[in-house]
């Protein structure tokens, strides 16, 4: 990757921590990743991005950027990315799966903070990740209480515009929330200095959408057994789903699901039959957090589904796109982004029904809920995920871990535990 | 000719191993892991095996390195109790680094367990600390010197540290070492109390692992929690004898299939 040294150059990233960065992802990666028997032949798409993560893409915004394009960043499937394409904007999801810069972002935030914020602003403070750098202007939420006062931070540092989020999902907040997607709309035209038409907003939805199909024909070849694809590649596509180019994206993942669906008939599989099936569901998992899905997938069994926003959550609604004027497409927009079942609702009974469902549909053995440290909407939530699952006789295991690798051993044990637990052998 | 099926527990501070034909046991040994646990665990493994299955934090390096399979402790540990008192429903395991609860339904299988996060408090590791800070010779005599201890004061510091410079002023205000012995004993009671009705145990309960060696802590324990608590002969070999039927099962297994 060396050939862009140029252009993280001018992009201001602080040379010897992108370094760093970079001496740890991609081994990350081949040990994680490269090293899975059976994988599909599709997947060499997503291993090239991965491995250009921060230089072809990077290259791509650069020349959007080149001919007046904007960039929004974004680290909330909540932000509607329709909009922005409408515009001619790129969105892009910010990750934050590592903990680097953590020492500059504790002079800034408390030491017992999600790694998630922690991440983000260490990055930015660091100057290490090319995405954040080559952002016109981030959009915050106020999902839960930890972002939204970190986006007041991060504003010091690089423009932030905070869509407010309801925590309830009543007509009044339906109402709210319209509004802000309808002020973002304007922030977005603002910004990109372009006039969303309706058939420009039609177009883009029409587009989000697809890739939304796409990844929901992968999630439904994943019901298969013997497993098709293993969990951490469909995670990192979902991860991957999140920053990069639409329509490209939407056609690799359908080229692989093709390729799935002939494995389909010669019943070849990347794992054995009956190998234990197990949904993860909490806190979103993003780029490189692959710690808990590795330990899983190498301790016998596989991962059918996400209910992650790495995962099912970003994809599994469509917006309407029956709407004929652009107010009538924003509030589509809005309804279908207020569907989303996030911890940070009260009641937040649809994720209940939703994970039930799921273990049905994908004849899941059991559940583990991962929660990231101090990420308190996943790790109190836990509870009423037990409960329902215990009332249904699905096994669960939880999880509280963070981005270092110290607690491996142990959650390797327990992971291995629970495994030998529900398998039925 | 016999078979022998060994299983190897490799914690991180002792060594289990236990070789079992027919069901009965006909070698067992404890060591210290020392520095290099896989050279210690090699150097018990003298005769031929059938089979070797290894547990413990140590049964992967294990596993490319000697043993035919690995089960974790947690499944080691259900298994060995469940052979020792047949009908068990709750496996407590307290070792030098982490304390588990494990419920069993009635054919013996796991079907819940929890862990200690990483910290050590409660553990092995907190009794010896607590040992040598209140300079007893050794966690035995700490423990016997607790059974005669009076129950006036509490250590409300359930963290190693905290809990260690909280016995040793009490010590420094002349409480007598006895007293404090126990409440440190109560302390860790307390705690493994909490862990198993957090998880709802039932009865039978099993303790292994080498803090059920400790009188005071098993006495605590069935007084707190109004059951009786039931201790195998050697309980730091629970999860090698539970490795080495698993070995023995294992090999069953694949005659009959
Ligand atoms: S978990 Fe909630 S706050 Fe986090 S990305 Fe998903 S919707 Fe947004
Ligand atoms: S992981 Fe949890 S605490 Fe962290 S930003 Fe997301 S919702 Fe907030």
């Amino acid at each position: 990757m060396s050939n862009y040294n140029e252009m993280w150059r001018s992009l201001g990233l602080n040379m010897a921590a992108h370094d760093q960065l970079l001496q740890v992802l991609p081994p990350t990666y081949h040990d994680v990743y490269l090293t899975q028997p059976n994988r599909p032949q599709g997947m060499e798409y997503f291993d090239f991005v991965v491995n250009e993560i921060h230089g072809l893409r990077i290259q791509e915004l650069q020349e959007h950027k080149k001919t007046g394009g904007k960039v929004f960043g974004a680290f909330c499937v909540f932000v509607p990315e329709e909009i922005v394409r409408a515009a001619g904007g790129i969105c892009i999801g910010l990750c934050s799966g590592i903990d680097i810069g953590a020492a500059k972002a504790e002079k800034v935030l408390p030491r017992n903070i999600c790694p998630l914020i922690k991440s983000f602003m260490g990055f930015k403070l660091d100057k290490v990740c090319p995405y954040f750098e080559s952002c016109d202007v981030v959009v915050g939420e106020t999902t839960c209480d930890g972002k939204k006062k970190a986006f007041e931070i991060l504003n010091d540092y690089i423009p932030v515009h905070v869509m407010e989020t309801p925590h309830m999902k009543k007509p009044r907040d339906r109402e709210l929330w319209l509004e802000e997607v309808r002020d973002f709309a304007q922030l977005v035209q603002k910004t990109t200095g372009h006039n969303i038409s309706t058939g420009d907003l039609a177009k883009a939805i029409k587009e989000v959408n697809g890739k939304r199909r796409a990844l929901q024909r992968l999630a439904e070849l994943r019901k298969q057994d013997p497993a098709l694809i293993s969990g951490k590649d469909s995670l990192v596509i979902e991860q991957i789903a999140m920053y990069d180019d639409i329509p490209r994206f939407t056609e690799k993942v359908n080229e692989l699901c093709d390729e799935l669906e002939r494995k389909v008939q010669t019943g070849t599989g990347a794992f054995p039959r009956k190998t234990p099936r197990v949904i993860v569901t909490g806190t979103p998992m993003a780029i490189p957090n692959w710690k808990v899905p590795h330990i899983i997938e190498t301790s016998g069994a596989v991962i059918v589904a996400e209910e992650l926003c790495t995962g099912l959550r970003y994809f599994e609604k469509e917006v309407a796109e029956d709407a004929q004027t652009t107010d009538g497409l924003l509030e589509n927009v809005a309804a279908r982004y207020l569907g989303i079942n996030c911890a940070v609702f009260t009641p937040n009974t649809g994720r209940m029904e939703r994970l039930l469902q799921l273990a049905k549909d994908y004849q899941t053995d059991g559940v583990i809920h991962c929660a990231l440290s101090f990420c308190d909407p996943y790790a109190v939530e836990a509870n009423r995920v037990e409960i329902m699952l215990k009332q249904h006789n699905i096994p669960l295991l939880k999880i509280e871990t963070g981005y270092d690798q110290e607690d491996t051993g142990q959650l390797k044990t327990r992971i291995e535990a629970f495994i030998e637990m529900i398998s039925k052998a | 000719m016999v078979k022998l099926y060994a299983g190897i527990d490799i914690g991180s501070r002792s060594i289990g191993f236990v070789v079992l034909s027919n069901d009965r046991i006909t070698f067992s040994k404890l060591e210290d892991t020392g520095f290099e646990p896989l050279t210690a665990a090699k150097k018990l493994l003298t005769g031929h095996y059938n089979r070797v299955v290894a547990t413990g934090y140590g049964r992967h390096a294990a596993r490319s390195d000697f043993a035919d399979q690995v089960v974790t402790e947690i499944k080691a540990h259900a298994i060995g109790a469940g052979h020792i008192f047949p009908g068990a429903r709750t496996v407590l395991d307290i070792g030098g680094q982490d304390t588990k609860v494990i419920l069993l339904n009635n054919n013996g299988a796991v079907i819940d367990f929890q862990m200690n996060d990483r910290c050590s408090a409660g553990t092995g590791k907190f009794l010896e600390v607590m040992a040598a800070a209140l300079g007893y010779a050794n966690v035995a005599e700490f423990g016997e010197s607790a059974l005669t201890g009076g129950s006036d004061i509490k250590i409300s510091n359930m963290c190693t540290v905290f809990a260690e410079s909280e016995a040793v002023s009490l010590m420094h205000q002349g409480t007598p070492r006895a007293d404090i012995a126990l409440a440190l004993h109560a302390s860790v009671v307390e705690r493994t109390a909490g862990m198993l009705q957090r998880l709802s145990f039932s009865t039978p309960l099993v303790f292994s692992g080498g803090v059920a060696n400790n009188r005071c802590i098993v006495t605590l324990l069935a007084k707190k929690l109004g059951v009786q608590v039931l201790v195998p002969p050697q309980p730091q070999l629970v999860g090698a004898l539970g490795a080495a039927l698993a070995a023995q099962k294992r090999e069953s297994d694949s005659f009959t299939s």
